[in-house]
């Protein structure tokens, strides 16, 4: 009897070395060629947000996201795979976005992700396609009118973490004190809660919160440029080249403006004719 | 009040439904993997078998002893470096079975050393080998034994995949935050329906177990 | 990964300080309320017993991260300003108070035996004789289990890292995200969490053999 053991153990071990052996020889996702995978299989997996009004939202009634991000990556697919090429999206929050690119879970991420140098020694950058700055959300009637208002000990700021507004504020308000969640669903349920005094992001996703939280406002104006952009991994140039390509001509024929105009033409406090391009 | 209403709507409850659903569906896969294969690694770590329980035993350790948040990253953001690219609910699957397998391991470990070696002893000199004395006379009574500690772990396993929101699983507690992300007048609402949905499939999953304990005893 | 530790080891050991404080407080908190509901649970009056098992069952049946996060987010706005590291404490403690409610009155049920009614025999009065006679045996079979539920405490310690609660899963993920080296961070965070789980594990299990 302790043979058969012994033989279940040894071919324990067996499947083991095969699983590690086949994971050795299978390609590492930096040497894949994305583009051309992806032309192959009609297909562009996509990391986007789904919890950002204006940008990428799940509508609770269809399940399906909607935003400017969204249909900004429809029309792209569409220009790089032709008219029957297809997107899959898969949610992604600020902290998950980089790894699941890096691992090649998803091919591109067009996730409100601010254009930095540190991220650019990690992945790899398109143009801007949405030039955001960074503001602040506070309720009506708070004394705080600008992020100097903040740089005070005991004043705490809300942010997400793994975005760049929170590194930003390190900068700008040093002297408050960061609180960061998970989502930006978590950060605007905190301000609500009184978990901080105001919340930091980019003007483009403060706009989409405070339609729907009409106590709330945006203020002090934008203290940063922040240029969003869609990143690639490293060592694809071929993809990052078409993206951009896709993008000019995007911009060139017009369906940009269009997108633009659905998603931020009635947003209060949001000027189209400086956004468009 | 009006809150309460409000919230509740059709559209809300039935997208609730839905995470709850996913919910329901990544326990009961992992409820049966991690039974499986928690109560083979169990068996291999109790048989001391020259090195593999020593291997096994070592791994089993260290995946109990760190937080499930930890392994639901290295699942999802480790394992495609091996060539292994799951999507999120398999991912979840594989995290969940993962960490609570080596959970059921240690349970059936300590389920089978409870009972009487003399047993064991008395099968053999009966006749039977040692995989039939353990199959035939230990194990029924182990698992006996280690009901209630399996039945908790399971209702853990519920509870615990609620964690999977942090890498955007669409399950129940990830489909609340959605709804009261969007209208954060229902953050009360969401909460309390959150309670009664996870309490209730709990609470069915141990009368289950009460009721097949007095029907299979 | 050693520049990780080198430029990171701050946050790190401030994240591990306040795993380990938040996991004490919540362990002595719920070994008393804990204890207090099993008492409640075997008592002989009928209404006292169904509040103590409500209680028990609500909070076993619960997730931890609905229990942490209703504090985090609905307390602050109607009761009392609470901050991350207060309210996934308190959440902590109820939720594993329950568990340890079920271990305490699983050991008491184990001594009993006509022990009680032989201290009331002889003159002691219940309080008494849970005290002195039923407890300290009790607490004696519950080491092992107590044990296993302080590491499963740990470890669900994490879950502060949803309310901000600054331990060490939350500085993990913002050295993650801030240095966007996902694996190794993780990796050093696991270590961390090792040190404090795996000597405690063995040790239980060598308990668990004397």
């Amino acid at each position: 009897m302790r043979k058969l053991w012994h033989l279940l153990g040894v071919g324990c071990l067996a499947a083991l070395m095969l699983v590690s052996l086949t994971a050795c020889a299978g390609k590492s996702v930096a040497q894949q060629d994305v583009l051309t995978a992806d032309q192959k299989a009609n297909r562009i997996t996509w990391g986007v947000k789904a919890d950002t009004r204006l940008f990428g939202l799940e509508d609770i009634k269809t399940g399906r996201l909607e935003g400017f991000e969204i249909d900004l990556a429809k029309a792209m697919t569409k220009e790089i795979l032709g008219p029957n090429g297809k997107c899959t999206f898969v949610p992604v929050t600020s902290g998950t976005r980089v790894p699941l690119l890096k691992n090649g879970n998803i091919d591109a991420i067009m996730a409100t992700m601010t254009i930095t140098p540190e991220r650019e020694k990690q992945v790899d950058f398109t143009h801007s396609y949405f030039d955001a700055g960074q503001s602040l959300l506070v309720k009506k009637g708070s004394p705080i009118k600008s992020i100097k208002d903040l740089n005070k000990p005991g004043e705490v700021i809300l942010g997400v973490s793994g975005s760049n507004s929170v590194k930003n504020v390190a900068k700008y308000a040093p002297k408050a004190r960061v609180l960061q969640l998970s989502d930006y669903a978590q950060a605007m349920t905190a301000l609500k809660s009184k978990q901080g005094d105001a919340l930091t992001t980019d003007n483009g996703i403060l706009y989409g919160m405070a339609a729907e939280n009409p106590n709330y406002e945006v203020i002090g104006g934008n203290f940063t440029k922040e240029p969003y952009g869609i990143a690639v991994n490293k060592n694809q140039a071929r993809f990052r080249n078409k993206l951009n390509w896709a993008l000019e001509r995007l911009e060139k024929n017009g369906t940009y403006n269009r997108l633009l105009l659905k998603w931020f033409g009635h947003v209060k406090g949001f000027n189209y004719q400086e956004m468009k391009r | 009040m009006q809150k309460f209403i409000d919230a509740y709507s059709w559209i809300n409850i039935r997208f609730l439904l839905q995470g709850l659903w996913v919910t329901i569906e990544i326990s009961v896969a992992s409820i049966v993997i991690s039974f499986i294969l928690g109560t083979i690694l169990g068996i291999i770590r109790y048989e001391k078998i020259k090195y593999l329980s020593a291997i096994v035993g070592f791994v089993i350790d260290i995946i109990r002893n760190l937080p499930l948040l930890l392994i639901i990253f290295f699942t999802y953001f480790g394992l495609p470096n091996i060539g292994i690219k799951p999507e999120i609910i398999p991912a979840a699957i594989m995290a969940m079975s993962i960490f609570e397998s080596s959970m059921v391991a240690e349970i059936v470990r300590s389920g089978i050393n409870s009972i009487d070696y003399g047993q064991t002893e008395g099968a053999l000199a009966n006749g039977l080998t040692r995989w039939q004395a353990l199959r035939i006379i230990v194990l029924p009574q182990a698992i006996r034994n280690m009901m209630p500690a399996l039945v908790s772990q399971f209702i853990s396993l519920v509870k615990d995949t609620s964690l999977a929101t942090i890498i955007v699983l669409p399950e129940l507690m990830y489909h609340a935050q959605i709804i009261y992300g969007q209208n954060t007048n229902y953050i009360i609402p969401m909460f309390v329906a959150l309670a009664v949905l996870y309490f209730i499939v709990c609470y069915s999953l141990s009368l289950l177990a009460k009721y097949l304990r007095r029907h299979l005893a | 990964m050693i520049n990780l530790i080198t430029s990171q080891w701050q946050p790190l050991l401030m994240g591990l300080w306040n795993t380990i404080f938040c996991s004490v407080i919540a362990l002595i908190g719920s070994l008393i309320i804990g204890t207090f509901f099993a008492l409640l649970e075997i008592s002989s009056h009928r209404v006292v017993r169904i509040i103590g098992n409500v209680y028990v069952e609500v909070f076993r049946n619960i997730p931890l991260l609905v229990i942490a996060m209703g504090f985090f987010l609905i307390v602050p706005m109607y009761i009392a300003k609470i901050n991350g590291f207060t309210a996934g404490t308190i959440g902590l403690t109820l939720y594993t108070s329950s568990f340890i409610a079920e271990t305490v009155r699983a050991g008491i049920n184990s001594v009993e035996g006509g022990q009680l009614e032989g201290a009331l025999a002889n003159g002691m009065t219940y309080s008494q004789a849970m005290r002195y006679i039923i407890l300290p045996q009790a607490f004696k079979v519950v080491i092992p289990p107590l044990g296993n539920q302080f590491i499963n405490l740990v470890k669900n310690s994490s879950v502060l890292a949803f309310v901000a609660g600054f331990d060490l899963m939350y500085q993990g993920n913002l050295i993650a995200n801030d240095t966007l080296e996902t694996m190794p961070t993780y990796f050093i965070v696991g270590v961390l969490y090792l040190i404090i789980t795996l000597p405690l594990s063995y040790y239980m299990r060598y308990l668990e053999k004397n």
